[in-house]
């Protein structure tokens, strides 16, 4: 079940608490806690529907939680039902510290791959252009992807947009990077090219929230995980011990269907 | 049929010179007018509140949904009762004309934003821009390519409007060649020619609007 708050423990990057989310009389989310420590590669899994996206998008508020808490680093926002969003400018600030990545991409398509890395420091931090270019092409670089900086979306393949969706997460220095389903949307062969960049994050030791149906990957790379079912976490543990030794039996069944792959998935 | 045609009255260029002036004009200014309206109307028509969103619909739907000759015959006769004081038959048609276009500027506009896919306010979002922000450097860039087309063929429409003109008697094309048909006794002929005149001028701005729009679906 969902760890309880520690008073002896590091104060955690993430902690969710009794997060609720209904669209009407759908309940997506059913009162879900979730800490997530700096450095944690936390990975949510569950079948479609289950809530995960919905919870990541709750992370940086993109979506509104019904009710619950939710804070990241310094920020705290409190949501009551039929409460309000928190003024813009801070929503704005806030989102500054989460990077996120889409299922479907969604690069800019009017500005070449460069300028998608740019965007983020240029438009929202007012950086001089140069600096924002150089920090650029630096990620650009980083995710194997320099040659193509002044190649627009529509020509770049889905693995390769993907990679510079991250660069473009990556370049507001988030402190967290949220992944919404990053390689659902990819041709089998190209998702092995953004998980290695996902992994090489990972290394580094940045937090990360990773929804994903990529279970050799979320076993590689993940130092817990956290299982959803029906709006709800029914099972989190470290990774291994949810892959190897599922307690809760919706998770068993949902692990059975998937075969293992080993390495890169 | 044994008509005899006789173009010498009517193939006259000083005749229809004034009269294509005032329909251009009135074209380009209403259409501009048209196009200001429909920005705001169009950024209102999309804010969240209720409040602000409404009165900008309702505007809309009363100028689209009534005829604009209807629309002009009402501000030159019907509006000087209730505002106390004449209006001038130019008046009178350039206001019909723009607000007119304004109410179909402000579809295409908002039409335009709304087309824009989820995804790309998300993004924008996510990375921590301001809604003005977005609005200016991730969606506008976009929606106004995919507005060119209908602004074009809107145009096209308010051009063969200012015809309109001719219930409160500014004199356009059509007043124009209403009076060249009553003075010339040559309806065939004057109405031919004012024909084409409106062909020569639409025909090239159709063939533009086909241009563009292939250049958007690319």
């Amino acid at each position: 079940m969902t760890e309880t708050a520690n008073g002896a423990a590091p104060r955690p990057m993430i902690r969710l608490s009794d997060i609720h989310k209904a669209y009407g009389a759908h309940k997506a989310l059913r009162g879900v806690s979730l800490d997530v420590a700096v450095g944690d590669v936390r990975v949510l899994i569950g079948p479609s529907g289950c809530g995960k996206s919905t919870l990541l998008r709750c992370v940086n508020l993109l979506e509104q939680p019904t009710s619950g808490t939710v804070e990241v680093g310094s920020d705290r926002f409190v949501f009551t039902e039929n409460g309000r969003m928190p003024p813009a400018r801070q929503l704005e600030r806030f989102r500054t510290h989460l990077g996120m990545v889409f299922q479907q991409f969604d690069l800019f398509p009017h500005m070449t791959a460069v300028q998608n890395v740019m965007s983020g420091p240029l438009i929202v931090k007012a950086m001089p252009k140069a600096e924002a270019r150089d920090i650029a092409m630096a990620l650009l670089e980083k995710v194997g992807l320099a040659e193509k900086a002044d190649v627009l979306p529509r020509n770049l393949s889905g693995g390769q947009a993907q990679r510079v969706a991250i660069a473009r997460a990556l370049a507001m220095e988030p402190a967290v990077i949220l992944f919404d389903e990053a390689t659902s949307a990819l041709d089998p062969e190209l998702v092995d090219e953004v998980l290695k960049v996902m992994r090489g994050l990972a290394e580094e030791g940045k937090t990360m929230i990773i929804v994903t149906h990529e279970m050799g990957f979320a076993r590689d790379v993940a130092n817990r995980v956290s299982f959803m079912d029906a709006g709800q976490i029914v099972e989190e543990g470290a990774a291994a011990e949810v892959f190897l030794r599922p307690q809760n039996p919706r998770t068993r069944s949902f692990l059975s269907r998937f075969h293992m792959r080993d390495g890169a998935a | 049929m044994g008509y005899e045609f006789d173009w010498s009255g009517v193939l006259n260029l000083k005749l229809w010179g004034s009269a294509l002036s005032i329909t251009l004009s009135y074209a380009a200014a209403t259409i501009i007018g048209g196009m200001l309206i429909g920005v705001v109307l169009g950024v209102l028509m999309l804010s969240p509140r209720l409040w602000v969103r409404a009165p900008a619909s309702g505007y809309v739907q009363l100028f689209r949904c009534t005829p604009l000759m209807v629309q002009i015959v009402w501000f030159y006769y019907a509006l000087p009762i209730i505002a106390g004081f004449s209006i001038s038959a130019w008046i009178a048609g350039g206001l019909g004309l723009t607000l007119y276009m304004g109410a179909f500027c402000a579809e295409i506009f908002r039409a335009g934003v709304i087309s824009i896919d989820k995804g790309q306010w998300n993004a924008a979002r996510a990375l921590g821009m301001s809604y003005l922000k977005m609005m200016r450097h991730i969606i506008l860039p976009q929606a106004a390519r995919r507005m060119v087309p209908p602004f074009v063929n809107q145009s096209v429409l308010q051009l063969k409007n200012t015809s309109l003109l001719y219930v409160v008697a500014v004199p356009d094309l059509m007043y124009k060649s209403y009076e060249i048909a009553a003075s010339t006794y040559r309806p065939l002929e004057t109405y031919t020619v004012v024909a084409f005149i409106y062909f020569l001028i639409l025909y090239p701005l159709t063939k533009l609007a086909k241009r563009l729009e292939a250049r958007v679906d690319r």
